[in-house]
């Protein structure tokens, strides 16, 4: 049978399935079960009502619980056992064998990179582009362009990229851009400014912008009966060690940056240099979120309420201080929502790197290293252990946003 | 609102700068992409596709008619006539030369003297004249490498190569069937079943109602990765293995927490009067919900068909391990090209078709439901 036409029988048993389920035993409850006439009529209505939620609830139900929850279970269970012993208990071998492996521990801390680069950048270039839309007229056609990414694959996305990457031998034309850009420095005083200063000046300003948001986390410590939850104060203090390691490594790197020697005139293999070579993947999730970020934000700077930025106009703050002062406090929330919704895109990264680098040259992550240990070396067991750490890591998101969800309902 | 304080223009036109140089930014990778689909196979490989609009400058050996069909009498000497390029060809020749030593070592239209009395003349538009005695004027014909500038070209023969041609590697035409056939029942299918749901979560009393909706929650970000070892072993099994039914159940489900989330909220928002005076007049459930809350709900329904589009059309992960099979029979676009990247990673014209050929539709269906999309995602983000 030709795929096609199967996947035409599937939608027809799928949609008419469903929906004849729901009509038959909806009919059946009603008519047969619980008659809503006799002597018990009343009382049969009561308890077809009390019934009838769980009718419409049970096919997603069991989709859940059989694709998702079961799964969560399963998948424990399995990094606990061994497969060559046919499936017997070993306990946390898998484990203690994944953690004595350097390809894990690089997969983390490049996850570990991922998570504070991506989601920051995408949502300060969303914000970027949210405010510079705001209020021009060709600001719909401008958002659509940046937002339209979205609609590209991952793996297209990787390819794209990857002919921006591209090197040719010193004697060919560069058909990448970034090399054919890169041969255009030749140690002068212009390369010297562009690939020192530069660089410099934007990691500094990171470091300064990462330290005010330390300091912001840092105020109710600071100051006086401060009205925060325990668990409140622990994020706080995740965040403040997080800012800390950020900015260390940033001053860091610009004293690195002024000690390294760059090979002009070579063109670079630019996916094959250790370290670096991250932040070349990653600018493609970027590149890809941005839009994201910008939509979500851009809806809440409309939303913000037109008098308090009046108010401070006529107090004589200057177009960045409403910005910063007025409209970015205000709009918190929506960044923290942007943010961790990015962070989750971020753990489970695995295409990009798949089509880009498969993990090679320092850049594995862990969803492709539980790929690999998957399908490449046919390891359930470490496999499972990886999918248990992406979940470890995703769980505060999950508890914080079921609690926000629960808060909003009351 | 913007001229109370006396805005400065100055500051106006930073930002439509500012504005444009990031849309440029953004657009400009796809551009690329777009750009090299269209150009041939020398463009490519000598010029970066930003100079694709103006002429560019290659080098290539040409060699002239052979001399034992084509040669002329001419007095005691013989003359080959005749032009190096194809015809219609509207290349330029800058510099040429008979020597791999020196490629460059003539302008065009000068006439280089090769010994014994053996000249050679190339025009710029490649007209030669080879002029020598008998034994010079024989065997192959004599070999010239030019420096030509040529004209820019467009071209569609890549797409033909793509799409057409039927080739077992290059050809993106039979897993843009199976990607549509992955996609379409895996969009439809979790819409029906989400809607049941969404709708007993969002308008009917029972208990344990906020300890699901707390689930859904919590499901909307537990990592694909944790359901596919269990699965896989589920599906082979109970004897499903790999194919079309695993990939549509397996996106079904991935799909129907964000489903329930986005089509719960929006019927809570729904006015109440509606189903109240529906329910006083005797509607059952059923026929409230199929006649009443779906039309209405239309937008939210659109939304997250979107949403599951795009994401099932663009999904690798999912197919590779629900789907594809040792046959490679059902791939998908995306792990065709995927597998393109490591068979044909210098092919530029075809790597760049291929991949444009699976981000066209996903585009068309971005720009022509915009709307659906913002909505959903505004929506979508728990707040």
């Amino acid at each position: 049978m030709s795929p096609a036409l199967q996947g035409l029988i599937t939608i027809l048993i799928g949609v008419g399935g469903c929906l004849g389920y729901f009509y038959f035993s909806n009919q059946l409850l009603d008519k047969v079960i619980f008659p809503a006439k006799g002597p018990k009529a009343g009382h049969n209505i009561n308890r077809a009502n009390q019934v009838r939620p769980w009718l419409f609830l049970l096919p997603a139900m069991v989709f859940l619980s059989l694709y998702l929850l079961y799964p969560v279970v399963e998948t424990l269970r399995l990094s606990l056992t061994d497969r060559d012993q046919d499936g017997g208990f070993v306990g946390l071998a898998n484990y203690q064998q994944m953690f004595g492996e350097t390809k894990f521990w690089e997969a983390m801390r490049n996850n570990m990179l991922w998570l504070f680069v991506v989601p920051a950048a995408s949502t300060a270039f969303g914000l970027l582009a949210a405010q510079l839309t705001d209020r021009i007229k060709w600001g719909a056609i401008a958002k659509s362009l940046i937002f339209m990414p979205m609609a590209i694959s991952f793996v297209g996305a990787s390819v794209i990229f990857r002919l921006i990457y591209v090197a040719r031998p010193a004697d060919q034309a560069q058909i990448g851009v970034l090399n054919a850009l890169w041969l255009q420095f030749d140690g002068g005083v212009g390369s010297f400014f562009a690939l020192k200063v530069l660089p410099a000046i934007i990691l500094l300003s990171f470091a300064a912008m990462v330290a005010y948001v330390g300091y912001i986390l840092l105020k109710p410590f600071l100051g006086q009966g401060s009205s925060y939850s325990r668990f409140g104060s622990v994020l706080r203090m995740v965040g403040l060690a997080g800012a800390a390691y950020l900015v260390v490594t940033s001053l860091w790197q610009v004293v690195e940056i002024f000690s390294m020697q760059l090979p002009y005139g070579e063109p670079q293999q630019w996916l094959t240099i250790p370290f670096y070579n991250n932040f070349f993947l990653m600018i493609v999730l970027i590149w890809i979120q941005t839009g994201f970020a910008m939509v979500i934000l851009s809806a809440a700077l409309r939303g913000i309420p037109e008098e308090t930025v009046e108010a401070a106009i006529v107090d004589g703050a200057n177009p960045f201080e409403v910005f910063f002062q007025i409209k970015v406090p205000q709009i918190m929330g929506t960044i923290v929502v942007v943010w961790t919704t990015i962070t989750l895109v971020v753990l489970k990264i695995f295409d990009i790197v798949f089509a880009m680098t498969n993990g090679q040259w320092e850049t594995q992550v862990l969803a492709n290293y539980m790929f690999d240990k998957l399908f490449r070396a046919n390891d359930w067991g470490v496999g499972s252990a990886s999918a248990i750490v992406i979940m470890l890591l995703v769980s505060p998101i999950l508890v914080w946003n079921v609690y926000n969800a629960r808060k909003e309902m009351r | 609102m913007d001229n109370i304080a006396g805005t400065k223009s100055s500051l106006t036109w930073a930002v439509h700068l500012a504005t444009l140089a990031l849309v440029l930014l953004w657009l400009f990778p796809t551009l690329g992409l777009f750009i090299s689909s269209f150009r041939t196979v020398d463009q490519i490989n000598t010029s970066g596709w930003w100079a694709s609009m103006s002429a560019s400058e290659q080098s290539e050996v040409l060699r002239a008619d052979s001399p034992d069909e084509n040669r002329v009498a001419d007095g005691d000497m013989y003359i080959v006539n005749g032009n190096l390029f194809e015809a219609g060809s509207e290349k330029v020749i800058s510099t040429w030369g008979t020597s791999s030593r020196d490629i460059s070592a003539y302008q065009a239209g000068e006439t280089a003297d090769m010994g014994e009395g053996e000249t050679m003349t190339v025009a710029e538009n490649g007209d030669y004249i080879w002029r020598g005695t008998e034994d010079q004027i024989s065997g192959r014909g004599q070999r010239v490498f030019v420096t030509a500038k040529a004209p820019p070209e467009f071209t569609l023969a890549n797409y033909e190569q793509v799409l057409l041609s039927g080739d077992s590697t290059d050809s993106m035409a039979k897993a843009f069937f199976n990607t549509l056939t992955v996609t379409i029942p895996a969009t439809i299918i979790p819409i029906v079943v989400a809607a049941f749901a969404a709708y007993a979560l969002a308008w009917m009393d029972f208990p344990g109602r906020a300890l699901l909706i707390a689930m859904v929650v919590g499901l909307l970000v537990v990592p694909l990765q944790l359901a596919l070892i269990p699965l896989l072993r589920l599906h082979l099994g109970i004897g499903i293995g790999k194919g079309y039914l695993g990939v549509w159940l397996a996106h079904t489900a991935f799909g129907l927490p964000l489903a329930i989330y986005l089509l719960r909220n929006y019927m809570v928002g729904l006015p109440r009067d509606i189903i109240e005076n529906a329910r006083v007049d005797g509607a059952t459930e059923f026929q409230i919900f199929t006649k009443i809350i779906l039309p209405l709900s239309f937008p939210a329904l659109a939304s997250f068909a979107i949403f599951q589009f795009l994401w099932t059309w663009n999904d690798l992960l999912v197919a590779k391990v629900f789907l594809i099979d040792a046959s490679g029979d059902t791939t998908v676009m995306t792990n065709q090209i995927v597998e393109l990247l490591g068979t044909r990673g210098g092919n530029w014209e075809i790597l760049a078709t291929a991949a444009f050929v699976s981000i066209a539709v996903p585009l068309v269906v971005f720009f022509a439901m915009q709307k659906y999309l913002v909505r959903g995602m505004l929506a979508g983000s728990v707040k």
